[in-house]
């Protein structure tokens, strides 16, 4: 369960302050596959970045999980990335160097995971994703679908709490962004993954089981 | 997992990587071929003065293990004859010669007598008043045979009259008498080798001699040689103090290079690491091990260097022994795996702290 209240974030743009977030309240139910739509600016990103531990929050209160987000210091919120949060970006953001195999074992190495058996949920994600004839492979040897069912490997690997899709069909054309939307919502419905996605697009946002939009760092009706 | 990512990264950028090698491995080599002639001329010197036969060696007051700038009274070699052990006593005037090399004077019976004779490659004794004698290392080096021209040597040219096999006393002769004269040393020597009847009676021949001669330098060959080390020449010791600085320095600085510039690249990467949970210290530690790697590559490429750089000095400048000095490997790795530590430092600060939003926004 994430639970946010009222949740403020400014930030410094030079001598300006921006008002990224004003006030912003948020339930999202174990489980739950929540789509968040709004115009460039509203806050969207900012707010992943904080429910990812990526940046503290200037007010409010966040829970995940009955774990209170306002008190953790910039360890705490690294160890919270490692299990509670499985990113997948619009741009992929896969180690280029290192095989499929790697960029999914290497997020385990972080959490301290790498060598222990993993979760049997993941080897069946794995199957579903399509991606073991392609372990060896790197990115660049990839589609750009492909790629991105490696980025929800790598995010799903060490079962986190939620999963935080940024635009995560924003870089794939129609027959890709259908895959792997496809995939997320099977991951959802399959093994109770809970999923939280940023999207411009209406179609994309249809896959999940509720929509929440977002204004000026709010969400409105 | 780390070791792989390493791995990895170093093969993405070859030319880098290549570079960052050699760099690093021309420090440990410029270190261990500067040692490796200082010993290898050191040893030289020991060979030399094993060569002479002799069992002791005597040197002026004040004079040092190396170095010819003390002369004594050729008088002096007449008190050690003066003791009933000694079999043969001679002695030699060293002359510099304005670069690094010298003349040596020598009594040709004498040192005959005393080393078991030169061995003559080629030609003979001393003849004529320009005649030289020269070792074959030196030949090689200057290309020469017997009856050609010695050149520009003690402001005249000379005619090569031998070449003998290198290894005893020194590498160039001239009759002491000769020499004494043109560098206006008449009756000094530089040194004094005196050969015993028996030479299980050395210890107590030096014992003797340092009670006539309180205040000259006398030693057995065997201390002799063992006192000739790098430790035992303070300069030497300063100059490659100074090398070794300077390797440490250039470590340092191409490696910062190197690293800042891959830190630089690779914003996004640590951007998504930073996302994946990976804590400063671990992006700090696959920046390190990166260095490590690069540095001990680099210290074993330095190494291999080393068998070129002594060739090429045995091609070109035989004179100048070179020795590969297995037992500085160690130290000059250290050397360059300290330095390239140490410069990967700021930059693998810099990729700690940098901000995983702004990594990851980094185009």
């Amino acid at each position: 369960m994430i639970e946010i209240r009222d949740l403020h974030k400014t930030y410094k743009q030079g001598d300006v302050e921006v008002q990224a977030l004003r006030g912003l309240d948020l339930t999202v139910a174990p489980g739950e596959f929540l789509a968040i739509v709004g115009p460039s600016g509203c806050g969207k990103s900012t707010l992943f970045n904080i429910l990812g531990g990526l940046t503290p929050p200037t007010s409010g209160t966040i829970s995940i999980d009955g774990q209170d987000m306002m008190s953790l210091s910039d360890a705490e919120r690294t160890n919270l990335r490692k299990k509670m949060v499985g990113f997948v970006f619009q741009k992929y953001n896969l180690l280029p160097t290192l095989t499929v195999q790697d960029n999914i074992e290497i997020a385990r190495h972080i959490a301290g995971e790498f060598g222990k058996p993993k979760d049997p949920s993941f080897e069946q994600a794995l199957d579903m994703l399509g991606l073991r004839a392609k372990l060896d492979r790197k990115p660049k040897q990839l589609s750009g679908g492909e790629q991105q069912r490696v980025a929800i490997a790598r995010a799903i690997v060490n079962s986190p709490a939620m999963l935080l899709a940024d635009e995560p069909t924003g870089n794939l054309d129609t027959e890709n962004s259908e895959l792997v939307l496809g995939l997320l919502k099977r991951l959802n419905e399959e093994t109770g993954q809970t999923i939280l996605m940023i999207t411009h697009n209406p179609d994309a946002a249809a896959y999940a089981h509720r929509i929440v939009r977002m204004r000026d760092g709010r969400i409105v009706p | 997992m780390i070791s792989r990512l390493v791995i990895e990264n170093l093969k993405h950028r070859p030319v880098r990587t290549g570079l960052s090698v050699v760099a690093i491995g021309v420090q440990v080599a410029m270190v261990l071929t500067l040692v490796g002639v200082s010993e290898g001329m050191l040893q030289e010197q020991q060979r030399q003065k094993r060569g002479t036969g002799a069992d002791i060696l005597v040197r002026p007051p004040g004079s040092s293990i190396i170095g010819f700038s003390y002369d004594m009274p050729a008088k002096i070699i007449n008190v050690l004859r003066e003791n009933p052990e000694v079999e043969i006593a001679t002695g030699t005037l060293v002359q510099p010669t304005g670069d690094i090399s010298s003349v040596t004077g020598i009594n040709l019976e004498e040192f005959g007598a005393m080393s078991g004779g030169f061995k003559f490659i080629e030609g003979d004794k001393f003849k004529n008043p320009d005649d030289i004698i020269i070792d074959d290392v030196t030949a090689r080096q200057k290309h020469l045979h017997v009856g050609d021209l010695y050149k520009n040597t003690l402001n005249r040219d000379w005619r090569v009259c031998g070449i003998v096999q290198s290894g005893k006393l020194a590498r160039v002769f001239l009759p002491l008498p000769l020499l004494q004269d043109l560098a206006s040393k008449s009756n000094v020597v530089t040194w004094g080798f005196v050969k015993l009847k028996d030479q299980a009676k050395t210890d107590e021949a030096i014992k003797t001699f340092k009670e006539r001669l309180p205040e000259y330098k006398i030693y057995s060959t065997e201390e002799f040689a063992s006192l000739i080390s790098i430790d035992s020449i303070p300069m030497l010791k300063t100059f490659i103090s100074v090398v070794i600085g300077l390797g440490l320095f250039v470590g340092f600085l191409v490696v910062f290079l190197s690293m800042y510039t891959a830190v630089l690249e690779r914003t996004r990467e640590i951007g998504i690491l930073k996302a994946l949970g990976a804590s400063p210290a671990y992006i700090m530690r696959i920046l390190l091990a990166e260095t490590a790697l690069l540095a001990v590559i680099g210290s074993i490429t330095g190494i291999l260097f080393t068998y070129g750089t002594r060739l090429i000095m045995s091609t070109f400048v035989p004179s100048m022994t070179t020795v590969i000095v297995p037992h500085w490997w160690p130290i000059a790795s250290c050397i360059a795996i300290t330095g390239s530590l140490i410069g990967a430092i700021y930059p693998g600060l810099k990729a700690a702290k940098q901000d995983a939003v702004e990594a990851l926004a980094y185009d």
